[in-house]
């Protein structure tokens, strides 16, 4: 009974996922899940498989079985931009800035309209969470520092206002200074009640921010 | 030259710099987020002169032309959802193929709806006068076309930085997977963005009606001299492409005004080679990343006891008749010498070539030429003239290979309908339009039996010659520079100079095929070396399948005998072989190869 109660309140349900790219299989029945307002972390050494479940779940990457469950919809074989509009977002591992296009205009391509259950973000309170991009509204994307540039991509997910957001390894190659600010953001995001799902290779990092932890080696979940 | 002269000149360059930057910024813009290069755009071009001479006469010229960009961006939206939707992931070749089929279609199209001859249409009310500057006329139009050119250029840019639209479409051009994970419909974007290009280029056509008259030939020229803007200016990049279509189109102007008018395709030339090696991208370009990787591998069919055994049955043909099908039977051994040459750049290269022709033509040209105007014996000609061919593989080859994708392919077209012009235009020694008559072979070789297994020996040879280059260690390296370029370096191998060789290889082949032709025909003309007969050969290509070596052999059997028949009992068949080629892409995209394979695997 209480299995099932827990079941229908997870925002986001991956079940028996596998995954890859062509003939290399990448991931092997994995299973996780995500309760609405949870951060929850996805701990592993590279090559893990981390960044694939992600993508998976994003629709960038064709899984081979298994099925994806958000806000009770099953989202295999939706297009990346249909997931997205349900309310899920992704920042990828490297950031994929546009460089071409300004600090608002990076925002202005993942906004949507305000959603219901969901915290919504303008410009302001986004250059609030992250007080450093304000000043850079005008610079284009390509003449930022690194910390500058996981800053602006986790604002642009954030501007599409989404109910979950898909984190991976939003720490890595950062000055331990800017590790810190991302921390204290990423805590700032979940008590705005976004479900968080956070891909990370520090334990310590993973520790700061989640509730729970799953550990993914080779392809497959150790333990949670 | 005098002063004033100059200036003339340079206006005049001005005013064809904003018709060519029109239909370049649509090519590029559609190129950036959809990552196809539409060969189409011409004929979009064409349309638009079509459609306002057909609307002018009813509603004005004015009220004509954004009529005539509309319709043009409603066909090109059409375009967009019933054809390139499906085939946004596949390879750029049969991307390349699709919008060409569209070419032959639309011009087909063109000529059932306003027939054959060329279609002179309205001046522009209001500005049929001209203006005195520096002591000399110059006509108002020219001085309005001149200011539509930046006119475009700023709204463009305005769209672009100040609308939602222009920043999701500058989003999907740096990186689309990324646009669409954060929501962003690709969908529309891309059908909206094919309908701009499309109006651009209509808008073109309409505004170039009072200059010159409809035709259906425009639609080639005019899509070549945007392929060079858009290759000079950078793909993708509006400002690249106004800044391109300013350099050729004053080249041009002041090639024209020195009395040099032949002049004009060379200094387009070099001014393409110099832009491209000094910057591989364009003036203000970036480097492409590669899309789409290869999804099937390579394939040797075990065809060896099969394709001797049909050398046998050809070798007995003439016993049972020497009628029309030998004469077709030497054509489809030509073809297949010419498809299978191709093959090696296609297949094991993988450098998309849409310029065969030139060799082939080159071959022919050489064999005429030597022939008729230097009266060499007929078996030395043949011999001889594949080396003009390889001569001209190796100059453009060398050039080519600095390039890879989708630039390496738009180059060699530019390229070969440079040839193409050179061999139109150069009346004195190549017979301009009218080509050269009065190839003949050797009294020997005259009856159609003995030219037939002349043919025949020459098909085997080479066919086997290639195979055996194909799986020679000088054909893995090929493959492994195609495969993994960097790789390839890591361990040894010099990737350009093995694209170098393949191309000079390629091109010689193809020497060989046209020397052939021109001999089996008697007649050569421009069409030789045209654009249309480098697609040919691609589609002789795909239509066997790529993968292996025994596909273009199939393939340009096929082709030769379908053109052939229907050709003969179809009005339109041009369309027909854009119909060919549609259903090919869409349903066939491995060729009849790849269909052996699937049933003997099974």
């Amino acid at each position: 009974m209480l299995a099932c109660a827990r079941s229908t309140l997870a925002t986001l349900e991956v079940k028996q996922l596998s995954a890859g790219y062509e003939r290399a299989r990448v991931l092997f029945n994995i299973s996780l899940e995500a309760r609405a307002g949870e951060a929850v972390a996805l701990l592993g050494p590279n090559g893990a498989g981390k960044s694939t479940t992600l993508k998976a779940i994003m629709g960038l990457v064709s899984p081979t079985s298994g099925d994806i469950v958000f806000n009770g919809r099953a989202l295999r074989g939706l297009e990346p931009y249909e997931i997205a509009r349900l309310g899920l977002g992704y920042v990828p591992e490297d950031r994929r800035i546009f460089t071409d296009l300004t600090v608002a205009e990076n925002i202005e391509v993942a906004r949507q309209a305000p959603r219901a259950g969901a915290s919504t973000w303008n410009e302001e309170r986004l250059f609030k969470l992250f007080p450093a991009l304000a000043a850079l509204r005008d610079r284009r994307g390509g003449r930022m520092s690194g910390g500058e540039q996981q800053m602006l991509c986790i604002a642009r997910t954030l501007a599409g206002n989404p109910s979950a957001v898909l984190l991976d390894e939003p720490s890595e190659g950062l000055a331990p200074l800017v590790v810190e600010q991302m921390a204290r953001a990423i805590l700032e995001i979940k008590r705005a009640r976004v479900t968080i799902v956070l891909a990370e290779q520090s334990r310590h990092f993973a520790g700061r921010v989640a509730d729970r932890t799953y550990v993914l080696d080779k392809g497959v979940i150790r333990s949670a | 030259m005098s002063g004033s002269a100059l200036l003339l000149q340079f206006l005049n360059g001005l005013a064809g710099a904003s018709s060519l930057f029109l239909i370049a910024a649509g090519l590029s813009l559609i190129f950036g987020v959809s990552r196809i290069v539409n060969f189409a755009h011409g004929s979009l071009f064409m349309l638009g002169m079509y459609v306002c001479v057909w609307l002018a006469p009813k509603v004005g010229y004015w009220a004509s032309v954004p009529l005539a960009a509309m319709l043009v961006a409603l066909c090109g939206a059409l375009i967009e959802v019933g054809l390139l939707r499906r085939i946004y992931k596949a390879p750029e070749l049969l991307q390349l193929l699709a919008t060409f089929a569209l070419v032959l279609v639309i011009k087909d199209f063109a000529l059932w709806a306003w027939g054959p001859e060329d279609l002179l249409g309205p001046r522009a009310p209001g500005l049929t006068g001209a203006v005195p500057i520096a002591g000399r006329q110059f006509p108002q139009y020219d001085l309005f076309l001149i200011a539509i050119g930046p006119a475009f250029f700023v709204l463009l840019h305005l769209l672009l930085t100040r609308t939602r639209f222009g920043i999701l479409v500058r989003a999907a051009t740096e990186d689309r997977e990324m646009a669409s994970a954060l929501g962003v419909n690709q969908r529309g974007l891309f059908t909206a963005v094919f309908a701009l290009g499309a109006a651009l280029a209509g808008i073109g056509g309409a505004l170039a009606i009072p200059r010159e008259p409809a035709n259906l030939e425009i639609d080639l020229a005019v899509v070549s001299d945007a392929f060079v803007v858009v290759v000079v200016g950078g793909m993708g990049s509006i400002p690249g492409a106004f800044l391109a279509a300013l350099l050729i189109a004053e080249i041009k102007a002041f090639c024209i005004g020195l009395g040099y008018s032949e002049l004009t395709l060379v200094a387009e030339f070099i001014v393409m080679a110099v832009v491209l090696i000094a910057r591989p991208w364009g003036l203000l370009g970036r480097p492409i990343a590669e899309l789409r990787g290869r999804d099937q591998a390579d394939f040797r069919l075990a065809a060896t006891k099969p394709m001797l055994a049909m050398l046998a049955v050809l070798a007995l043909v003439p016993i049972a008749t020497s009628g029309y099908a030998l004469v077709l039977l030497t054509d489809v051994l030509v073809f297949v010498i010419f498809a299978v040459s191709l093959h090696l750049l296609l297949g094991p290269a993988g450098m998309v070539s849409f310029g065969h022709a030139a060799y082939f033509g080159l071959g022919a040209y050489g064999a005429g030429l030597l022939v008729l105007r230097y009266e060499a014996p007929m078996e030395l000609a043949l011999l001889a003239a594949p080396l003009l061919a390889l001569t001209g593989a190796a100059v453009f080859g060398w050039l080519c290979v600095r390039l890879s994708g989708i630039y390496l392919a738009m180059l060699t077209l530019a390229l070969a309908q440079i040839v193409w012009s050179v061999v139109y235009q150069w009346d004195s020694v190549t017979g301009g339009s009218n080509g050269l008559v009065g190839i003949w072979p050797a009294e020997w070789l005259a009856s159609r039996p003995a030219y037939y297994f002349l043919a025949l020996v020459v098909c085997a040879l080479s066919v086997g010659a290639l195979w055996r280059i194909v799986g020679s260690p000088f054909g893995q390296a090929l493959r492994a520079c195609r495969d993994s370029p960097l790789r390839s370096e890591a361990i040894g191998i010099n990737v350009r100079a093995q694209q170098w060789a393949a191309f000079a290889i390629a091109g010689t082949f193809a020497g060989v095929a046209g020397s052939l032709y021109a001999f089996s025909k008697g007649s050569i003309s421009p069409e030789t070396l045209s654009v249309p007969r480098s697609v040919d050969a691609l589609v002789m290509v795909l239509l066997g399948g790529v993968q292996t070596l025994v596909g273009p052999v199939l393939g340009a059997a096929l082709f030769t005998w379908l053109e052939d028949s229907v050709s003969r009992e179809v009005a339109y068949w041009r369309a027909g072989i854009g119909a060919v080629i549609l259903l090919l892409v869409l349903a066939l995209p491995y060729g009849i190869g790849g269909l052996l394979r699937k049933w003997s695997s099974r």
